[in-house]
């Protein structure tokens, strides 16, 4: 049970098994019928009894969008806050009470538009945060334009001609910013989504987790190549800690490093079979993973790597926190109000 | 010892605002020497208040020189308020009138309430400093002049087509021309020090010669300089070497003939100290930290003049207190509405342009019925503005600056001392309420001192969280904002409470459930229900201070203007006039009585640092033809200013009597 989840140490232990069913809520959900949400939301609802905690310790904050309506339908403790502000609002919370598991749920532009400010220094800072990030490549909620994460010549309600600007890589963008703990995961693979949101969990600090999400109104078929049983294979590269990066059909093609460092897709053979890189997510430097980050065709999605990228060990920021407030005490003993107030030069008037 | 001033027409009738003639002031004149009283060979004069200017290069020196003498003064048993007057930039052109930083301090052996309309001493580094300053300066005060920094170039940089140490140009003043460069040099000469650090101590030379002049205790800023360079004990050495060269030349010399003294105030019996407005209202959140039980955390961005709470607060961790330096305004108030909504008491500190930022964040924690502390150090706006300088021009703001219906509290303290119960009471309301509360104090009160009697914790008011413990329905169920009957607060439930798991967001939620709900009568309801809760906050009633029962003219006021106010209506009083006066530390929702006291006068001045908010409210509120006076020059008030606008109004109304 908790044991397993490091980052959890100080959070209550359940006294009873969960259920599925006990983290949901008597809301009728609203997302589109067909929307990825709904697999997200169920995924995560049937994980939850694995981290053996509380509910009542458990919590989900959210801004705006599609995604960000998930806290509704979790029978746990939630806040739906605003545009973009849920990973400051859930620092607040996790820096101040270490014994509760807080999650945020947000999108691609929630957390990278409005909210990249937010995302980025939450990544820097590490505090203890799990961090879904939904990104469907468009903006839902508002019916239909452009997001940080479409791609160029997108076209949409506010770009009739295409969208001109580049996307971010919501990846590479949280490996550059300091990230400890980096995945992706897809809404439609139930498996893989529990066990990239078991490593997330087991994490201390902030993990991020994109969840490519399917808007089957406004964007459908995003990520279809990568789903369809025709082309998966050759699509997605699941990635495993200390296993070669193999993909595709009777794992043919892989992943190599080249004489100038970068890395490529090819065919293994016999004679480079040995030279196929093997992942390390616990890789102390990031370059690797940053490069895995961006292997993918950004036309095509062909050779888009799933899986924990990259998960190395930082001083938790909530944890340094709480320590300088031991020491303090530890040095100066437990504040004195009185003391306090009558502290600096004083005089007495009969 | 026999005082030629008159006290009892200093303490009742004048805070003594007036610059006096000579290096003392009082309304009775120029101060006379005291008879037998001599120290050493010179004689010692009696005054019963003096304004004292520091002025000088942003780099000299002067907001610490300023500091130290208030200390002494302080801990001598003054009454005493202040004035820091500086520029935003860090070191601004040296020796230009852009860059003269300077710090007034007024000090008396009776109750005060300004920092001093006019100085009756001008301390000028150089001569950007007398140029900026002189103006202020009535005939008849006293100059203290670094002749050393005189030179052609540096009076050419300010305009100076001559030397006014030497054209004839301060005739009129007391003026002492001292190379305070050349002592401190001399003096230091043994130091080994390097002639470019040995120069910087002239700021200690001042000190020690103003505290020769007005018999300051000195020991206080020995130990001071011991600690602030305990790193670097020749640079102590140095400092207190200058300190006590200058307190010798004053002794020694001939330049000046008399000290000065001012005998300590006769404040209500208890234990004093200094403070600044934002020292107190520091020390106001920690205490309401414990009053109420909850752990203090502060989401904050450094700001101007706001920053000061933030560095205050996170040098106390051992009381608990979690200073959040965020990202940004918003990621501020957003981790301090994290951490309210996990039980802490969340604050958040700025000035209007952080404000402006916050305001979403504001409406959500209107929204989830959350407690928050709002602190607001106003400043010139808009935009930047006048970073350092006080204005009261955010209550509109505050009062509104958010969309929808998103009323918010509003408490404002009116001294730098009263900043410490303005947090206790902020914090009443917003923990008791579960509302943001705006606190909105200013640049004058942040930085500006005064003595502070020292309460008993005991005596501070209890705050009681009463968090949520259990089930509100009898079938079992929690229902988030089903409101207690007096106060329409919703209860507060926090995280880790079995059974009362709960979502609560920024859409609309339904009367009870808290569910989102988009009904157009529930909407109404929760609107009109979430003001109803704001206007139903108790209040104290507004006091009156109105001696005789006969005065016409009420002036009202709110936050910082309070000190030239009452020294203004102490002044008209003195004259034989008769005025009201009243100071709103509430100003949402005002106190209960507010309207009949508006309408028992037959006229309201309302004096404020913006161009008529507060009256705008009154009007629209209350309907009475309460009428502004404004000014927005990023300093206070003088209290002679507002006494002509009082007499004004007085005179207006026998006029009008006379038709």
């Amino acid at each position: 049970m908790s044991e397993q989840f490091p980052s959890l140490k100080l959070v209550p232990k359940a006294e009873a098994p969960q259920s599925a069913k006990e983290f949901k809520t008597d809301q009728e959900v609203r997302w589109c019928p067909g929307c990825g949400d709904y697999a997200i939301l169920a995924a995560v609802q049937a994980f939850m009894p694995e981290l053996g905690i509380r509910r009542e310790n458990t919590v989900f904050v959210s801004g705006i969008g599609c995604s960000s309506r998930f806290p509704y339908y979790m029978n746990t403790y939630g806040v739906h806050s605003i545009h973009g502000r849920a990973p400051a609002i859930a620092t607040g919370l996790a820096s101040s009470r270490r014994d509760l598991s807080v999650w945020v749920v947000t999108g691609d532009g929630d957390a990278l538009s409005i909210g990249g400010n937010h995302l980025i220094h939450a990544l820097r800072r590490n505090v203890n945060l799990k961090i879904l990030l939904f990104n469907n490549r468009i903006y839902g909620l508002t019916k239909g334009q452009y997001s940080p994460t479409s791609e160029i010549g997108k076209i949409t309600k506010s770009t009739p001609m295409g969208s001109l600007d580049a996307p971010f890589n919501p990846l590479s963008l949280a490996i550059g910013a300091e990230a400890t703990f980096v995945a992706r995961t897809i809404d439609s693979d139930r498996q893989h989504l529990q066990s990239v949101l078991r490593a997330a969990a087991e994490h201390e600090g902030t993990a991020l987790v994109e969840i490519y999400q399917n808007c089957n109104i406004f964007n459908d078929g995003a990520f279809e190549v990568l789903k369809e049983p025709g082309t998966r294979d050759e699509a997605l590269i699941r990635l495993e800690h200390g296993r070669p990066i193999r993909f595709g059909t009777d794992l043919a093609r892989g992943v190599f490093r080249g004489a100038d460092g970068e890395l490529t897709v090819g065919e293994v053979t016999a004679d480079n079979e040995s030279a196929v890189l093997v992942h390390d997510a616990h890789a102390a430097g990031p370059a690797t993973a940053f490069a895995l980050s961006r292997i993918a065709d950004a036309d095509t999605l062909h050779h888009t790597p799933i899986g924990v990228l990259r998960q190395v060990r930082r001083p938790v920021y909530d944890e340094l926190m709480a320590d300088q407030l031991d020491t303090a005490v530890a040095d100066r003993g437990e504040g004195d109000l009185a003391a306090l107030l009558a502290g600096g030069d004083t005089w007495s008037v009969d | 010892m026999t005082s030629q001033v008159d006290q009892s027409e200093a303490v009742d009738g004048s805070d003594g605002d007036e610059g006096g003639s000579g290096p003392g002031g009082g309304r009775s004149g120029p101060a006379v020497p005291v008879g037998p009283q001599h120290r050493g060979a010179k004689p010692i004069r009696r005054l019963d208040r003096v304004i004292i200017r520091f002025a000088g290069d942003s780099g000299d020196g002067m907001q610490l020189t300023g500091d130290r003498f208030t200390s002494e003064t302080a801990s001598f048993g003054n009454d005493l308020s202040t004035l820091p007057n500086f520029p935003a930039e860090i070191r601004a052109p040296a020796g230009t009138l852009p860059g003269v930083s300077s710090f007034q301090l007024h000090f008396a052996d009776h109750d005060i309430l300004t920092p001093g309309d006019a100085p009756n001493v001008l301390v000028a580094m150089n001569p950007a400093a007398l140029k900026a300053n002189l103006p202020d300066l009535p005939r008849g005060a006293s100059i203290i002049v670094n002749t050393d920094e005189f030179t052609k170039r540096a009076l050419a940089k300010v305009g100076y087509g001559a030397d006014p140490l030497g054209d004839g140009s301060l005739e009129g003043y007391h003026l002492h021309k001292v190379p305070l460069t050349t002592l401190t040099l001399e003096a230091l000469k043994e130091s080994g020090l390097a002639r470019k650090d040995a120069e910087r101590a002239k700021n200690m030379f001042a000190l020690g010669l103003l505290s020769w002049m007005y018999h300051r205790p000195t020991h206080g800023t020995e130990a001071f300089l011991r600690t602030k360079f305990a790193k670097k004990p020749q640079i102590a050495e140095a400092n207190i070497s200058a300190f006590r060269a200058g307190w010798n030349f004053g002794e020694t010399t001939e330049t000046f003939a008399v000290s000065y003294e001012v005998p300590p105030a006769k404040l209500p019996p208890g234990r004093y100290r200094n403070i600044s407005g934002n020292l107190a209202l520091s020390y106001g959140l920690i205490a309401a930290s414990r009053r109420s039980g909850l752990p203090l955390y502060l989401g904050s961005y450094p700001i101007t003049p706001a920053s000061d709470i933030l560095h205050e607060l996170s040098r106390h961790k051992n009381f608990g207190v979690r200073t959040f330096q965020a990202e940004d305004e918003i990621a501020g108030i957003g981790a301090a509405l994290g951490a309210a909504f996990g039980g802490a008491l969340g604050v958040t500190t700025t000035s209007g342009p952080g404000v402006a930022l916050k305001s979403e964040t504001i409406g959500l924690a209107v929204s989830l019925e959350l407690p928050l502390l709002v602190v607001d150090i106003q400043r010139g706006g808009p935009s930047t503005g006048l970073p350092t300088k006080t204005e009261q021009a955010d209550l509109l703001q505050a009062m509104f600056g958010r969309n929808g219906e998103a009323p918010v509290p509003i408490v404002a303290p009116a001294t730098p001392a009263e900043c410490f119960d303005a947090a206790l009471e902020a914090a009443r309301i917003a923990v008791t309420y579960r509302t943001p509360v705006f606190l909105l104090s200013d640049g004058y009160l942040a930085n500006g001192s005064e003595p502070w009697r020292i309460p008993e914790v005991d005596e501070l008011p209890a705050i009681e969280p009463d968090f949520a413990t259990g089930p509100n329905r009898e079938d079992g169920a929690f229902w988030p904002y089903l409101r207690d009957p007096q106060t329409l607060a919703r209860p507060w439930a926090v995280p880790g409470t079995p059974g009362l798991e709960h979502r609560i967001g920024g859409i609309e939620k339904q009367d009870g459930t808290g569910n989102i709900s988009y009904d157009p009568a529930n909407h109404d309801f929760m609107v009109r229900t979430r003001q109803a809760k704001v206007d139903g906050i108790e209040v104290p009633d507004l006091e009156v201070d109105d001696p005789s029962g006969e005065a016409r003219v009420l002036v009202l006021g709110w936050g910082s203007t309070y000190g030239p106010i009452t020294a203004a209506v102490r002044r008209v009083r003195a004259d034989g006039g008769e005025v009201a006066q009243t100071h709103l530390r509430n100003l949402n929702p005002f106190p209960a009585n507010l309207g009949t006291v508006l309408r028992s006068y037959d006229k309201v001045i309302v004096p404020e640092m913006n161009l008529g908010q507060l009256a705008l409210l009154l009007r629209a509120k209350y309907l009475v033809d309460a009428q502004s006076y404004n000014q927005v020059r990023g300093l206070p008030f003088k209290a002679a200013q507002l006494a002509d606008v009082l007499w004004a109004a007085i005179g207006n109304l026998d006029e009008e009597d006379n038709r």
